[in-house]
């Protein structure tokens, strides 16, 4: 007697429910440097997807559900990561975004290959893509890519026979000396001076008196944003005069900003740059402008077209599945024409790494200016 | 040998900056019983005033000024009336759990209101190298030397050859002997919460160019302002510079001479030696108190 009412209730529950479900919310967790030295990474990066889904909610969302975007504080420790990865899971994320910082990345993407969740990483140590994770993507450069170039440009542009390198001890910064020694010698350029700092470092008069002292022909600078501008500012305060050279943060918005003068005349190679001459770009910088009230940096780039990869392939397998997803990132093209929000065309290959033009940047009058477009290194 | 000579000035002036810091500890100290663990965020603030009075249009010295004349009053009276006062005579260990307690809430506060990303401060001392021989010397550090001496020669004679100075020496060494004599004890651990705070402001004008205005900017200089307090002894305001200069120098030659990366741990390593073979500081002298 009871019993038929009851699951006529039922059914008619699930009858309103599934369509319910059917449009629940995509639900994306970041995981950012919202504190410590990686705040200013972080904090770009994080506003970065933070427009995107904005815009791609304003659009109708993906496969027509809206996206809801949380991120939490990894305060730039990679035990946090982890922590909030195991969280991310346990949240039933469909992607996660982040972290930054290749240690924290390192160290959270384990939970996330264990979940098997797709996670895009703004993180540009080798290693990260180097472990056979199915799951793991880049945003950016890896430093195997970006370091030939920078070693290219020291070679035929500054004409440099010795080099010295300053960078900062922690997996981004060992990763990358190890990769621009590998270059510069491969270049035949010797290297002079290997100057280690510390992450968060605040005085680096010794490691620029160390430079100095050793009398190379530039300097490679490869620290975090606040360590490279306090570098800069102790370079220029104790009149050091030759070419300083680095890869994407030395010549970043954020370094500029806090070094002032003594960035100008910095050159760095940038996988992504807000002053790059592309008019999706200038339409990011515009949007991001606007948002935000000021300029980004190229994490902010990072995590903008990184939520606009996960749109695209999403929207190309049709369906929501972390699985399915990280299948279809393999050897992805995404073409820019196609999906503006992607920034540059790119490509993905069988580890995660990303292909795309590339830009030689140099600080003038306190601002960057893109002198040099640099082909995808696919495309030589 | 030119470079010695270098990493000696460069370090001095970072040292002096460490001393102006380590200053503020000893006379709290000396003069109401007080351990201010919150003295790295008391640097910290100002230099966040000092932006905002910029971002407004104040030119730097101006807003140094009124930074001033802030600190005196929230830093120096504020702290002492809403914090010090009400837990002074409990003990040590109240204290030293509120001023901790402090320091998580302002850092809280300055990070929910300016992000947490560092924000540029202008130096008040002109870029440039001055080379005298072979060596060379930027102005920044020749700046800092100048205006950290003048401060503490400053300090040391107001101290020693003045009424009120010798006043608040008459309360630091006894307190209850100074009341005796007349001496009114309130305004003179007043005067010391203000010359603390404008220490502060000092400190944060020479050192916030280097260091960037952060919220979390003062816990290197906090730690290291308390490791030269303790180092130089910490009931002594000669050790709180003769700390905060050692610490300068050594952390300079140690990341000339063996690495950079190595630089960070000097003051603590310092500190433990200290602690270890002679507790009362290099200048210190032992003492008593019962908590």
């Amino acid at each position: 007697m009871i019993r038929i009412p009851r699951l006529l209730a039922v059914a008619t529950l699930a009858l309103f429910a599934a369509p319910a479900l059917a449009q629940a919310p995509i639900k994306i967790v970041g995981l950012v440097e919202l504190s410590g030295t990686g705040a200013t990474s972080g904090t770009n990066f994080d506003n970065g997807v933070k427009l995107a889904v904005k815009e791609i909610n304003a659009a109708g969302g993906i496969l027509g559900r809206q996206v809801q975007y949380t991120s939490g504080d990894t305060q730039s420790n990679p035990g946090v990561a982890k922590a909030l990865a195991q969280k991310a899971i346990d949240d039933s994320a469909y992607v996660v975004m982040g972290p930054v910082f290749s240690g924290s990345i390192l160290v959270s993407m384990e939970e996330t290959r264990r979940a098997e969740v797709p996670n895009f990483t703004g993180g540009e140590a080798s290693a990260i893509t180097q472990k056979g994770n199915p799951f793991i993507f880049r945003t950016s450069f890896t430093q195997a890519s970006a370091m030939p170039k920078v070693a290219r440009y020291i070679k035929n542009g500054l004409k440099a026979k010795t080099v010295d390198v300053m960078w900062v001890n922690n997996d981004f910064g060992k990763g990358g000396r190890d990769m621009i020694v590998k270059s510069l010698e491969a270049e035949g350029i010797k290297v002079g001076a290997d100057i280690s700092t510390d992450p968060g470092q605040v005085d680096f008069s010794s490691a620029v008196l160390k430079a100095k002292q050793s009398n190379g022909d530039a300097l490679f600078v490869y620290t975090n944003e606040e360590e490279s501008a306090r570098a800069l500012r102790e370079l220029r305060k104790q009149g050091y005069a030759k070419p300083v050279v680095g890869e994407t943060t030395l010549t970043s918005q954020k370094v500029i900003e806090l070094a002032g003068e003594a960035a100008n005349g910095a050159v760095a190679h940038v996988g992504l740059s807000a002053d790059a001459p592309l008019p999706t770009i200038k339409a990011f910088d515009a949007a991001f402008q606007r948002e935000y009230k000021a300029k980004s940096d190229h994490n902010g780039l990072k995590g903008y077209s990184g939520m606009y990869f996960v749109k695209v392939i999403t929207e190309r397998i049709g369906k929501v599945d972390g699985k399915a997803f990280a299948a279809a990132m393999k050897g992805a093209k995404i073409s820019v024409k196609d999906n503006p929000g992607v920034l540059m065309d790119v490509t993905f290959d069988q580890n995660g790494d990303l292909d795309r033009e590339s830009f030689l940047s140099k600080v003038v009058n306190g601002k960057q200016v893109i002198v040099e477009t640099l082909p995808p290194l696919g495309a030589k | 040998m030119g470079d010695f000579i270098h990493l000696l000035v460069s370090g001095t002036a970072t040292g002096a900056i460490y001393a102006l810091a380590a200053l503020g500890f000893t006379l709290l100290w000396q003069a109401a019983g007080v351990i201010n663990f919150s003295q790295g965020e008391f640097v910290m603030l100002p230099a966040f005033a000092m932006l905002f009075g910029i971002s407004f249009g104040l030119p730097l010295w101006l807003a140094f000024l009124v930074a001033c004349v802030l600190a005196a009053i929230v830093l120096g009276l504020g702290f002492k009336r809403a914090i010090a006062d009400r837990l002074m005579g409990h003990g040590v260990i109240p204290l030293v759990i509120a001023t901790l307690g402090v320091s998580i809430a302002v850092k809280s506060i300055v990070r929910a209101g300016y992000s947490a990303e560092a924000h540029p401060v202008p130096s008040p001392f002109p870029g440039g190298v001055l080379s005298i021989g072979g060596i060379n010397v930027s102005y920044a550090d020749i700046g800092t030397l100048v205006m950290a001496g003048a401060i503490v020669i400053g300090l040391q004679a107001f101290l020693n050859r003045t009424v009120t100075g010798r006043a608040m020496q008459a309360v630091a060494q006894n307190t209850e002997s100074a009341r005796v004599l007349g001496i009114d004890v309130r305004r003179m651990v007043a005067y010391v919460f203000g010359i603390n705070a404008v220490l502060a402001v000092v400190t944060a004008l020479l050192i916030a160019p280097t260091y960037l205005a952060k919220f979390d900017m003062g816990d290197s200089i906090g730690q290291k302002a308390f490791f030269a307090a303790i180092i130089g002894g910490f009931n002594q305001t000669r050790g709180a510079l003769l700390g905060g200069v050692l610490i300068g120098v050594l952390e300079n030659l140690v990341g000339f001479y063996v690495s950079p990366a190595y630089k960070e741990g000097v003051a603590l390593a310092l500190f433990l030696a200290v602690i270890l073979f002679r507790p009362e500081g290099l200048l210190g002298k032992a003492e008593e108190r019962k908590v």
